[in-house]
């Protein structure tokens, strides 16, 4: 059912119908134990009451025309008497009472079916006087009695039932007009307005569809937010690098001079270069940036990994890479892309922060993960925990920096389940990061 | 004419240095807001070509100070966000002239020439005086219609000097208008542009003060 107003209305209409029907069966069956009751009471009274009238009379004598008895309540004659002497005569009957004998029961209450009636008889022996009074009514009418008295409270009911449809109706329009308003509120918005929702003024049951709203519309604001924001960085980034290259290209167009002509040469392949990695490192964040869900996990060999991703990159001449023997084998739970990302991206900002050392990658001393030592000038532990922030680029930053190497390496961990933690070396100027698990 | 850079991306500074002075200019590279404030406090510069993202804060801070100093010296705003709210910013700021990444090197420089031209109170960009006439674009000299053909560092002296004729121009100015702070300067440097210079235009076109400096000689 797609409308909540008719699933409300028919769920309320089919309750209060249900509750109204049992309530008339209840009403029903006890209504009539309670008639049967009272008429059986009656029926055993009027029995006595003729006893004693038969008494008082006694001269009518056995055999003679049945006398006149006081007609039995004028309630549609709904009463029959028969008196009977004990030997199987009539001795007397009520106006309308049938002709045949009414019970063959000596006493007691009885049914039996007289001229296609059912009746039910008290009958009431009296030995001394030798009769039989019978008091019978029929069954028909006192089920008309109990019908009568059902159908006197229906029928008011089945006049209200349209009516009460009617204002379960309205009331569900009306109960539902908060629902409404905050529809309309939202379909009248911008594609921009992330301002939440007046969830004050919301009742209680629609407000927890206001809050999760108002917290989607947050999450959504933070993003687009951060979008902007990377995108107008990326913009910066690029451009920076770009002008470079336009103007290193003029210059060697524009120069006379055939050694200013080859320095700019030189330039412009070093500003591809890094052009080519800034591309690299933005297309990496978008991917990282993209891909939500936690990526299947495996067993990397940390060793092979490293060492074959720093393999594959450039160092300057005075740089040594070195790769600790207890590194072979070494097995992290990880997933292995973006596992090698943050080893490429740690090796990178190690290498561009120096100028002759040793970049160094072992185990944790605790076993508990790997760690990478360069001999850099280190970051100033003010800016130490921006350094991950998507391009931070700190008062040491290097000539080729992005300022996203250190950001990319931090995401890659985090989805593999690990941390990345950065300090300055304590033994000589220098960083030592270390990716661990928690 | 003597240009301070102030761009933090090293091949970027690289080839504004290059550029800049391919088109006659002497230019000073830094790259932060600090070096920036140190050369303007110690140098005279023609132009200042000043990044605002630097990775000691923004350009704007340095505009800022520049101007809160009553310095007019003409600042050519480089950046790579060309949002016009930047743009407003940075005009706002006392900049000149603005300039969105990438750009070409010779609109740069044209503009460049242009708010120092601006700066100087002259509205024409060629400078003529008598019959000499001398394009700051193209750095051609002429004399009486005729083309001479002068060196960069002899195009600059007649330059500072044609800038405003009735103006005296110190040696140590001249000195450093024509040389950036790596350069050697031989002590008889301006002399020698000098002898050169009158050699070729004139011997009388430019005047000497003793003691004072130099200057055009004023028309008859």
């Amino acid at each position: 059912m797609r409308s909540l107003r008719v699933r409300l209305f028919t769920i309320l209409l089919l309750a209060t119908g249900l509750i109204w029907l049992s309530a008339v069966a209840w009403i029903y069956l006890g209504s009539k134990r309670e008639v049967e009751q009272v008429l059986d009471n009656r029926l055993q009274e009027a029995a006595r009451m003729v006893g004693s009238l038969v008494g008082a009379i006694g001269g009518t004598g056995p055999g003679g025309a049945p006398g006149a008895i006081p007609a039995p309540m004028s309630y549609e004659r709904q009463l029959s008497c028969q008196i009977w002497s004990l030997d199987g005569r009539m001795v007397a009957r009520s106006s309308g009472a049938p002709e045949r004998r009414l019970t063959d029961a000596p006493a007691g209450f009885s049914q039996r079916e007289v001229d296609g009636e059912t009746w039910r008889v008290f009958t009431l022996e009296d030995a001394g006087k030798g009769v039989r009074v019978m008091v019978g009514d029929r069954l028909g009418l006192r089920e008309r009695l109990v019908t009568d008295l059902i159908m006197g409270l229906v029928a008011p009911a089945l006049l209200v039932v349209p009516l009460l449809g009617m204002l379960i109706w309205a009331s569900l329009g009306r109960g539902l007009r908060p629902l409404r308003r905050m529809a309309r509120d939202l379909a009248g918005r911008d594609a921009d307005d992330m301002s939440a929702i007046d969830a004050g003024r919301a009742p209680a049951e629609v407000r927890p569809l206001a809050d999760a709203l108002n917290g989607l519309f947050l999450k959504v604001e933070a993003a687009r937010r951060h979008e902007r924001e990377v995108t107008a960085f990326a913009a910066h980034e690029l451009r920076t690098p770009l002008a470079g290259l336009k103007l290193q290209a003029q210059v060697a167009m524009a120069a006379t001079d055939p050694e200013v002509a080859k320095v700019a040469l030189r330039q412009i392949l070093a500003a591809v270069d890094r052009t080519t990695r800034l591309v690299r490192q933005l297309l990496d964040a978008a991917r990282l940036d993209a891909a939500g869900d936690m990526p299947p996990l495996a067993e990397v060999d940390v060793g092979a990994l490293v060492a074959e991703t720093v393999d594959g990159m450039r160092t300057p001449t005075g740089v040594r890479t070195q790769i600790d023997p207890g590194l072979r084998g070494y097995r992290l739970l990880a997933d292995p892309e973006g596992l090698r990302l943050a080893v490429r991206n740690l090796h990178e900002n190690a290498v561009q922060h120096m100028q002759t050392g040793t970049v160094a990658w072992g185990v944790r001393p605790d076993g508990g993960g790997i760690v990478v030592r360069d001999e850099g000038p280190g970051i100033p532990e003010d800016e130490l925990p921006h350094v991950t922030t998507r391009f931070f680029r700190g008062r040491h930053k290097s000539a080729t920096g992005s300022g996203l190497g250190l950001a990319i390496a931090e995401m890659a961990s985090r989805r593999s389940g690990l941390s990345l933690r950065l300090r300055n070396r304590t033994d000589r100027p220098g960083i030592e990061a270390e990716i661990a698990r928690g | 004419m003597r240009i301070l850079v102030v761009e933090d991306d090293t091949i970027l500074a690289d080839g504004l240095r290059a550029g800049l002075s391919l088109g006659g200019a002497t230019v000073d590279c830094v790259a932060t807001c600090a070096d920036a404030e140190a050369a303007l406090a110690t140098s005279t510069f023609s132009a200042v070509v000043l990044d605002l993202m630097l990775p000691d804060g923004s350009g704007l801070d340095v505009l800022r100070g520049l101007r809160r100093r009553a310095d007019r010296t003409p600042v050519v705003l480089l950046t790579a966000r060309d949002a016009v709210a930047d743009r407003i910013a940075g005009l706002d700021g006392g900049a000149d002239d603005y300039l969105g990444k990438p750009f070409d090197l010779d609109e740069l420089s044209a503009r460049i020439r242009a708010v120092v031209r601006r700066a100087s109170g002259r509205a024409a960009g060629i400078l003529e005086h008598g019959g000499i006439r001398l394009d700051p674009g193209s750095l051609a000299v002429t004399v009486d219609g005729v083309a001479v053909t002068v060196s960069r560092r002899e195009v600059m002296v007649l330059a500072a000097l044609m800038e405003r004729p009735d103006v005296l121009r110190s040696k140590a100015e001249l000195e450093e208008r024509l040389y950036g702070w790596q350069e050697e300067v031989e002590s008889n440097a301006v002399e020698v542009h000098m002898h050169n210079l009158r050699a070729k235009i004139g011997r009388h076109a430019i005047e000497t003060v003793r003691g004072l400096g130099y200057r055009m000689r004023a028309l008859a």
